[in-house]
């Protein structure tokens, strides 16, 4: 019976000598970083920067950045939501904020989260499958999602469009439109819905849906190019749209809707991978890959709207752009005389949050989460998590 | 499009196992190889020069093992990449060089996969297999085929080979094994000797499970969640025939191998809102192979040894949005060839000095129902001339590898033309034995090696870059090994070996984001410097009837990101490798009675090589127990019985980032020997 004692023996040292190891398993802090000097704005309180973290890991998360303090708070979802299991979920897509509430689209995981406005709290979450851009008009939220109704050949699936009451928070009504369908605006009681056909590329969709607001129908599509992407509106009468292009003959490029005339416009030579409207001044950031000559291309332009030409090619003037790996997501404040770039580097390390005074000078740099990509300005002071 | 990419990756991650058969290891006459079949547990590792760690035998069969991948993961110097569960692909990487850099041999002829290069170590049953060894740099056979050079590590799997007790003709085994996750495993094996000098061997089994299991996420003073896997059933077959043939001074051999099977794919572990979208990804493979080979002494100076194998594997892998609406639709079936071919001579002019050559033609093909495919064709060409001097207690071998690759690339009925990639990778190895009878050895060996582009990395619609350089890894390492053997007295032997190494790969083939998730592209860009020290210790002790035999292995790895100086993160810990990992196994034996412990401790991680909080990753220890009884009848056939314990404190672990592993788990198998 020697050995039942030598045994016995051995596996109470091992487990002496193994249990232990384990870190208590808390959930993740937020960091502050101190990265200006406090200013003080009269509209917008601070941003939310959501980062959409690489697919299957699980990893978006939600950075605020605060005016008054100069303070950038890194990862405040978890803390402030310790009983949300898994998180804020995998891939953040959308970001935006509509009557006291946050609005995240957590594309793979299948949801749009909601959260209050001034604490960054979880207040529900609304699943949709594969949604993708959120856009609001009066009291409903509309959610574009690239899982629509499937026909007799599964390999062409439209997508559509969810119908959010903002005050109950579900789905009233829905909408099929083209194929993978991306970004979505609203203007004058329509909304516009930009198609890329992704899943079935080389044969992408070209169209943009438009749905009467009233009627919650397709009334029609207009072609622009091939696999469409972002969409802004200018609140008057045009709206701007990306096309990611096929990434080989068809290059990624940036075109003008009239939404009087539903004519197309193609800017020449301003290719876009994402953009942002500031006034009178598109600013247009383009990363784009080319299969033929296997390397990036990137640049930084600014679109005059109103007499219609780029007027620069390089807003980033103190070569600092040298730093930035893959420009991602773009946001300008005029307020504060500023403009954001992120860059998502390899997208599976954090990436970085540059900011640059309007006339494209480096003020400060920040580490952010994996993907940093989706702003939202918000008015209201995010309380202090000890609140 | 998300999605898509996801899961395109992650069926091309899955691999085929294609598999070939071959000569035995090693260089000794068939007669000692007979008989070393016989006494199988014996550790005989005395006469390598390189770092090897090898199971076999009795010991192997008592660590609870389903699968190869389980009895690798007591080596030291390895990291398994396991997504969990029976069905979820388990890798192998070797001192953190990276999973395409280990050869993985079967029977003596490397199983290839020239899709996406993985091979899944969790396809191969424990059932027939003899012995599983790891040697670092290459093994030092000096009759072997050019392949046996080529890769930075290797693997080599070996089944049995039929042996016979007196008088018997033939040896049948009937397994049963069944437990945890609604596993049910039955097998056999049947042995025939034919003749004299030809016997075979044939078996087969069959596995099911459910895979369903339940795991737990929770933070303290936060949530606490439980789900169980889902979409993570496996239905296998396997059937498998071999043929032995002793001829005058020389053996041969032929094998010809069947995999079937069919699994659900149960995915990546995130956030969703509970009960409304369910994983039903699935998968189909078949894998076929035959293989040979043939050893002579032709003169008492001149050796030779000639591989053939053809192997030909089939994935169906199916997304169907009709049964969960977030996927996007995929169909589609991958068809790969492959045929080898290879010469070895060996030339013993003096007993000192041996000079060896061999030659290895190799063809693989893919063919995919994807739009925009390039149906690749590669021919490979490997050649190698190595020597070895045996000068008294001293041993030097070097060996130099050319490889000449060309692809063949067919678009739109047009042929594309693609440069050929040519390399020599050198090898210098040298042992010294200080003490003569002592069994004490200093090993050093120095060791380039390249690993080539895989038709995904090349030509995978959108993702692939067609001028990628081959991966290139060089490994310098430095060691000694001990084996003391005592008297028939309690400390019957010990050893211990201890290795320390300094790797680095340059031109690592990584993925790189462009514009957005859904394009990414193949670079050759990153570079990792490793720093290592593996440490094994060994023994058998017997007292009053009882022995023991414990083992212990111990890694420490410094593996650094050296990709870009100007990264916040550069020289950070490269993911999912611990500093510190170690595994203890402890095996009793009391008459027909028997008792394995077994423990496996991976270290706190990091899943990229940002080391951060957000990546930070859990340290994981499972202690497994199992207790074997052995009745022996009146026929002298015998029944063995098994309980196994797994994870037996139900410890909740990931090894991969959202793919949780299984908690404590139970099966019992039956072996019945006729």
């Amino acid at each position: 019976m020697n050995r039942i004692y030598i045994i016995i023996i051995l596996l109470s040292v091992l487990i002496t000598l193994t249990t232990g190891c384990r870190k208590e398993d808390k959930y993740i802090p937020s960091t502050d970083t101190d990265v200006t000097d406090p200013t003080s704005s009269a509209n917008y309180a601070g941003f939310f920067l959501l980062n959409e973290g690489n697919m299957g890991n699980n990893k978006a998360t939600l950075d605020y950045f605060d005016y008054a303090t100069g303070k950038y708070s890194r990862n405040i979802y978890a803390e402030r939501n310790p009983s949300v299991a898994l998180e804020l979920g995998d891939v953040g897509n959308d970001l935006k904020i509509r009557g006291g509430k946050i609005y995240a689209v957590i594309n793979c995981s299948n949801f749009i989260e909601v959260m209050n406005l001034d604490n960054a709290i979880h207040i529900t979450e609304i699943a949709i499958p594969n949604c993708r851009y959120i856009t609001f008009d009066g009291g409903y939220a509309y959610v574009t999602s690239y899982a629509g109704p499937i026909g007799s050949n599964p390999s062409y699936r439209k997508g559509y469009v969810a119908k959010i009451d903002t005050l109950t928070l579900s789905v009233t009504d829905t909408c099929t439109v083209g194929y993978q369908p991306e970004e979505a605006v609203v203007a004058s009681g329509k909304l516009y819905v930009a198609n890329s056909g992704g899943y079935m590329a080389p044969e992408y969709d070209n169209r943009v849906s438009v749905i009467d607001l009233e009627s919650f129908k397709v009334v029609k599509s207009v072609e622009v190019a091939d696999n469409l992407h972002r969409m802004i509106y200018d609140g008057k009468r045009y709206i701007y749209i990306s096309s990611r292009g096929d990434y080989k003959g068809s290059e990624s490029s940036t075109y003008i809707l009239d939404t009087h005339t539903d004519q197309v416009t193609q800017i020449p030579f301003l290719p876009n991978s994402n953009m942002v409207l500031s006034g009178d001044s598109l600013w247009v950031i383009s990363n784009e890959w080319s299969n033929i000559t296997q390397t990036d291309e990137i640049s930084y332009a600014i679109y005059d709207t109103r007499v219609c030409r780029v007027v620069t090619r390089h807003f980033i003037t103190d070569g600092t752009e040298e730093e930035i790996t893959v420009p991602f997501g773009i946001a300008v404040n005029r307020e504060q005389k500023e403009f954001y770039i992120t860059d998502a580097k390899d997208y599976v390390t954090p990436g970085k949050l540059h900011c640059y005074s309007i006339d494209g000078k480096r003020k400060w740099s920040v580490t952010t989460g994996d993907i940093p990509a989706h702003f939202a300005f918000t008015h209201k002071q995010l309380i202090s998590k000890d609140k | 499009m998300g999605k898509r990419f996801i899961r395109i990756i992650f069926c091309h991650t899955l691999a085929f196992l294609p598999i070939l058969l071959s000569a035995q290891s090693v260089q000794d006459s068939t007669e000692v190889m007979y008989l070393e079949q016989a006494s199988v547990s014996a550790e005989r590792l005395d006469k390598e020069i390189v770092p090897v760690q090898r199971l076999s035998g009795k010991k192997l069969k008592n660590i609870n093992t389903l699968s190869v991948a389980d009895a690798i993961r007591y080596f030291s110097g390895i990291q398994i990449k396991d997504y969990g569960g029976v069905g979820g692909l388990k890798t192998v990487n070797v001192r953190s060089l990276g999973s395409h850099h280990t050869g993985v041999f079967y029977d003596g002829i490397e199983l290839g996969n020239a899709q996406n290069g993985v091979i899944d170590l969790g396809r191969f049953s424990m059932d027939n297999m003899e012995s599983v060894a790891l040697y670092n740099g290459q093994r030092s056979a000096l009759l072997q085929s050019a392949k046996d050079y080529a890769s930075s590590n290797a693997i080599y799997m070996t089944t049995r080979t039929p042996y016979f007790d007196d008088g018997k003709s033939y040896n049948i085994r009937v397994g049963l094994r069944a437990g945890s996750f609604a596993t049910v495993n039955p097998s056999i094996i049947y042995e025939q000797k034919l003749s004299n000098h030809v016997s075979m061997s044939a078996n087969s089994d069959f596995l099911y499970t459910s895979g369903r299991y339940r795991f737990t996420y929770s933070k303290k003073d936060g949530y606490d969640t439980t789900a169980v896997r889902t979409n993570s059933d496996v239905r296998m077959f396997r059937i498998e025939a071999g043929l032995f043939g002793k001829i005058k001074r020389g053996s041969w051999k032929a094998k010809i191998y069947y995999y079937n099977s069919e699994r659900g794919y149960p995915g990546a572990v995130i956030r969703e809102k509970p009960g409304i979208f369910f994983n039903e990804d699935r998968q189909w493979d078949d894998n076929f192979f035959v293989q040979g080979s043939y050893r002579q002494e032709v003169t008492k100076y001149w050796s030779i040894l000639i591989n053939g194998k053809y192997s030909y594997d089939k994935l169906h892998y199916v997304s169907d949005p009709r049964l969960d609406v977030t996927t996007m639709f995929v169909d589609n079936t991958y068809c790969q060839h492959e045929g080898f071919i290879s010469a070895s001579h060996l030339f013993k002019p003096f007993h000192w000095w041996s000079l060896s050559l061999a030659t290895d033609f190799q063809w693989n093909s893919l063919d995919a129902d994807l739009r925009e495919f390039v149906y690749p064709t590669r021919y490979s060409f490997y050649a190698v001339a190595a020597t070895s001097f045996e000068l008294g207690r001293v041993n030097i071998s070097a060996s130099a590898l050319y490889l000449h690759i060309k692809d063949f690339l067919r678009q739109n009925a047009s042929e594309l033309n693609i440069a050929p990639r040519e390399r020599l990778s050198p090898s210098l190895i040298f042992s010294y034995r200080p003490i003569e009878d002592v069994d004490l050895a200093i090993k050093a060996f120095y060791k380039n090696s390249l690993r080539m582009p895989t038709f995904n990395d090349l030509y995978y619609t959108f993702i692939g870059t067609k001028d990628l350089k081959p991966e290139s890894t060089d490994q310098i390492d430095i060691g000694v090994s001990y084996v003391y053997r005592g008297s028939r007295n309690i400390l019957e032997n010990i050893g211990f070996s201890i290795d320390g190494y300094y790797n680095s790969v340059t031109n690592k083939i990584i993925a790189m984001p462009t514009s957005n998730q859904f394009r990414w592209s193949m670079m050759n860009l990153g570079k990792v410097r490793i720093i290592g020290t593996d440490i094994t210790l060994h023994s058998d002790i017997g007292f009053y009837g009882v022995h023991l035999f414990p083992r212990i292995s111990y890694t420490w790895q410094m593996a650094q990101d050296v990709t870009d100086p100007s990264s916040q993160w550069y020289k950070g810990q490269i993911a999912y490798i611990p500093q510190h990992s170690g595994t203890f196994i402890l095996q009793g034996e009391y008459g027909s009675w028997g008792l394995n412990y077994s423990f496996v401790y991976t270290g706190e991680r990091y899943e990229s090589s940002a080391n951060i909080p957000e990546n930070y990753v859990q340290p994981w220890y499972t202690h497994d127990i199992s207790l074997t009884k052995i009745f022996t009848f009146k026929n002298s056939s015998s029944l063995k019985i098994s309980l196994e314990v797994n994870n037996i404190f139900n410890q909740q672990y990931e090894v991969v980032q959202c793919y949780p592993m299984p908690g404590t788990n139970f099966m019992i198998k039956l072996n019945y020997n006729l």
